[in-house]
């Protein structure tokens, strides 16, 4: 064992790979004891109460970090949550008529404008509905008169008043608001901002609260989706669903297949028929498109899918070398020595049979872990990734269907394409290294 | 990883010779007939199974029953002379128009006696028409439209692998002549990036070379509308092979050329090479005669290999690239639950390799001087 480790240090790449390795690991476990299955599934598919506050496919807060253009971040202000900014006043101006003045306030020094705007009231009355006046406040000093509404208990101002639009030039109001006044093409105007909210309540009691949310363009450490899902969730539970993908495929394959081809060779006659047979006809079914044809009539869960690549893969190539091995070595003496003293045939598979294919049975086992993470990658892109579980394939497959490449949401793809890319190079390094030292014939060429 | 060309020991050769051969014709008709029966049994039950999977059991038929018992009901209640009727006699038109739809697709019979049929079908070649998939030109025989798409996969297939079988063939057999070069050391670092398949290389391609520098176009196989005259058309079609191509080679080449100088230089370390070396034989000979020749085995089987899976095409290449061929058809074909598609295709595949497996080995004893055809077998 000492001796193993020795030589693996021979091989810096091996290192590398598993460090690469080790960090995956890592990072699959804390992301399963940190948000636990239910929490991660209900995050990924929630609806309103958990994306209300998300812009949709922002782009990663890094890429403020690299770029000298600084994008706006998602900015929320909520008049519930007393904050320096946020000014509230209350006033009872007679018996029936309350007077409620909000005042947000924020600074604004980004280059671009944001993606979105939101004003979500939720309004306290009996009968009648309050009647609410907005007002908005550039740097300089401009009053722009933002319009009236009558607010229903759930009231949301999306700024998309055609009034509005006119008034600003033509322009969007989420640009027209922060731009410099007749800048072509438009530009932002850094500085603090203010948007009054005054709120009448023609009732004795009664109360009204704003929430004011800025859609950025940048948001969370991996970016938005197009149905406002943070990216940063899928990548992270990605981690351990592929982990665990890889390595049950592949472990479940290579054992298998070697027990197989050990008690056919070992038993042989009919035994060894059937098995060459199987082999033989399993070698004329085509892999995908069986794959394909399970995905798309029966189920896209990835367990079932596991199950059938697991199921397809046992009597591939792989069991003819294992055969031809294993055929070697039951002519071998001590293997005739162990049936002399009266090993059952089990005790000789287990024993003696099995343990002299593990040098090439490690290395083929670490290098089959990523081409199954990769198959279950490419299951996803022909959008038979599973249907609840948030895989990089189904981000990369989101991406591709939603024109991620065409309207420049790069990061869209490179994120996890470059955790696959981690995960494919980790294992593959381990793999060769450990064939070079398991095999010594490879060793000297 | 489904895209990946076939390894190179799928096929035993048998490589045990024997000393003396009474009666050789006799043992060879013995064995090319049980080699024969096998095939031929592992065909039928290969096909069988896909019959099976791809009716779902028959669980297709329900669902094709479904979807004509809508059609028909709905037909018939917009049609404004059966409005006249009464609501029994409305129920019996479209009860005996879905009977004579039903028999008109064969659903009348059960699964198990048809899903029989469909296999003599199969097996004889005759591959019907599709249920669901047509042809650019409009036909419905399944044989026009595997017809219509093979040249899409021939091209894009055929000059990917045969590029990356010879490039890395001749590349590797130059390795193995200089190894612990730098270059060499290169191809073992680089060979690791193969556990990507040719679709992911695909991506990064398409985003640097049709997304942020515009060079190349996003995918296809010729724009549209396509160029009249054919040398455009040519140029038209090279510059929309350019990035699949590489992707193809990104994914496997590396990988490929480290197996094969691996597997040369063990040959190279024969002690009948160094003796070639010690005769002071030039190393272009000891190349041809002492390490070419006695590989050419694998060489011919890999290549075998390689050429069957053309057929299946790469679907994931093709979806990645958007390139109408064979791959994208049996996916198509899959999710508009086309069984005759699906069959045909997986029918002519097992056809050709089996037709490869059984050639091989004879192949085998007119390149290899030690191998004898049916002499011991791979039965002990």
């Amino acid at each position: 064992m000492k001796k193993f480790f020795q030589n693996l240090k021979q091989y810096p790449s091996a290192i590398f790979g598993s460090i690469l390795v080790l960090l995956l690991v890592v990072v699959a476990i804390i992301t399963v004891i940190v948000i636990p299955y239910d929490q991660a599934i209900s995050r990924w598919r929630g609806g309103e109460d958990v994306r209300g506050t998300v812009p949709k496919t922002a782009r990663p807060l890094y890429i403020n970090w690299i770029t000298s253009q600084k994008l706006p971040e998602t900015m929320v202000l909520d008049s519930t949550e007393p904050d320096d900014d946020i000014e509230k006043t209350k006033e009872q101006l007679a018996d029936e008529l309350i007077d409620i003045t909000i005042v947000y306030r924020f600074d604004y020094d980004y280059d671009d404008f944001p993606q979105e705007l939101q004003l979500v009231l939720t309004s306290e009355y009996e009968e009648k509905s309050p009647f609410v006046k907005l007002t908005w406040y550039q740097p300089d000093g401009t009053e722009i008169e933002l319009g009236d509404l009558v607010a229903n208990p759930h009231e949301t101002f999306r700024f998309q008043d055609k009034e509005l639009k006119e008034t600003l030039g033509g322009l969007e109001p989420y640009i027209g608001l922060f731009a410099v006044p007749d800048s072509d093409p438009p530009e932002p105007m850094k500085g603090t901002y203010e948007l009054h909210v005054k709120a009448y309540i023609f009732e004795e009691e009664g109360d009204v609260d704003g929430k004011l949310i800025s859609f950025g363009q940048v948001h969370g450490w991996a970016g938005t989706d197009h149905r406002r899902r943070e990216l940063s969730l899928a990548l992270l539970w990605g981690t351990p669903i592929a982990l665990a993908f890889g390595l049950l495929a592949a472990l479940g394959t290579t054992f298998t297949t070697m027990f197989i081809a050990a008690a056919g060779v070992w038993f042989g006659g009919w035994l060894d028929e059937v098995i060459q047979r199987i082999t033989e006809i399993n070698m004329m079914l085509p892999f995908l498109p069986f794959l394909i044809m399970v995905g798309t009539f029966y189920s896209r869960s990835i367990w079932t899918m596991l199950g059938v690549v697991i199921l397809l893969s046992i009597f591939g190539a792989t069991i003819k070398n294992y055969r031809a091995i294993f055929l070697q070595i039951k002519e071998a003496q001590y293997i005739e020595a162990a049936r002399s003293y009266g090993a059952g045939s089990w005790r000789i598979i287990t024993r003696y049979l099995v343990p002299r294919i593990i040098p090439i049975l490690i290395p083929g086992l670490i290098s089959a872990i990523p081409s199954y993470v990769f198959l279950e990658a490419s299951l996803a892109i022909l959008g038979l990734g599973d249907p609840v579980l948030p895989t990089w394939g189904k981000i990369i497959n989101d991406a591709r269907m939603n024109g991620a490449l065409y309207s420049g949401h790069y990061y869209w793809v490179i994120q996890p394409a470059v955790l696959l890319m981690i995960t494919g190079l980790g294992f593959a390094l381990i793999g060769f290294a450990l064939d070079r030292i398991f095999n010594p014939k490879l060793r000297e060429v | 990883m489904a895209d990946r060309p076939l390894s190179i020991e799928q096929t035993g050769a048998t490589k045990v010779s024997s000393k003396k051969r009474p009666n050789a014709w006799l043992r060879l008709a013995r064995y090319t007939g049980i080699k024969l029966i096998a095939l031929a049994f592992s065909i039928t039950v290969g096909l069988y199974l896909t019959i099976l999977v791809a009716n779902m059991g028959g669980y297709v038929d329900e669902i094709m029953k479904g979807q004509i018992r809508e059609r028909i009901s709905l037909s018939v209640s917009m049609d404004p002379e059966m409005k006249l009727l009464t609501q029994a006699e409305r129920l019996k038109k479209i009860n005996a128009q879905i009977a004579l739809e039903e028999k008109r697709l064969g659903l009348d019979q059960p699964f198990i006696k048809r899903s029989f049929r469909f296999l003599v079908d199969a097996m004889t070649l005759d591959l019907g028409r599709s249920q669901q998939l047509t042809s650019d030109t409009g036909s419905r025989q399944v044989r026009d439209i595997i017809l219509e798409r093979l040249p899409a996969t021939l091209v894009m297939m055929t000059s990917a692998n045969f590029l990356l079988f010879f490039l890395s063939l001749f590349f590797a057999l130059y390795l193995s002549r200089h190894y612990g070069s730098f270059l060499d050391k290169m191809v073992i670092a680089l060979s690791p990036t193969s556990s990507a398949p040719a679709w992911f290389y695909g991506i990064f391609l398409l985003l640097i070379f049709a997304a942020v520098l515009g060079w190349l176009p996003y995918g296809g196989m010729v724009s549209a509308p396509p160029p009249p005259e054919t040398g455009a058309y040519l140029l038209n079609l090279g510059k929309h092979l350019i990035l699949p191509i590489v992707a193809w080679m990104m994914a496997y080449f590396f990988y490929s050329v480290y197996n094969w100088r691996t597997f040369f230089l063990i040959f190279s370390m024969e002690d009948y090479v160094e003796l070639a070396r010690a005769k002071g034989l030039p190393s272009r000979d000891i190349e041809r005669r002492y390490i070419l020749r006695p590989t050419l085995p694998n060489i011919i089987t890999s290549f075998a290999l390689m050429l069957i899976t053309l057929w299946q095409g790469a679907t994931l290449t093709e979806t990645i690239f958007n390139w109408p061929g064979l791959g994208r058809m049996i996916y198509r074909a899959v999710q508009t639950f086309d069984t005759p598609v699906i069959i045909g295709s997986v029918v002519i595949f097992a056809y050709l390799l089996a037709i490869t497996v059984f050639s091989l080995d004879f192949i085998y004893a007119l390149v290899d001087p030690r191998v004898r055809v049916g002499s011991g077998g791979p039965k002990s």
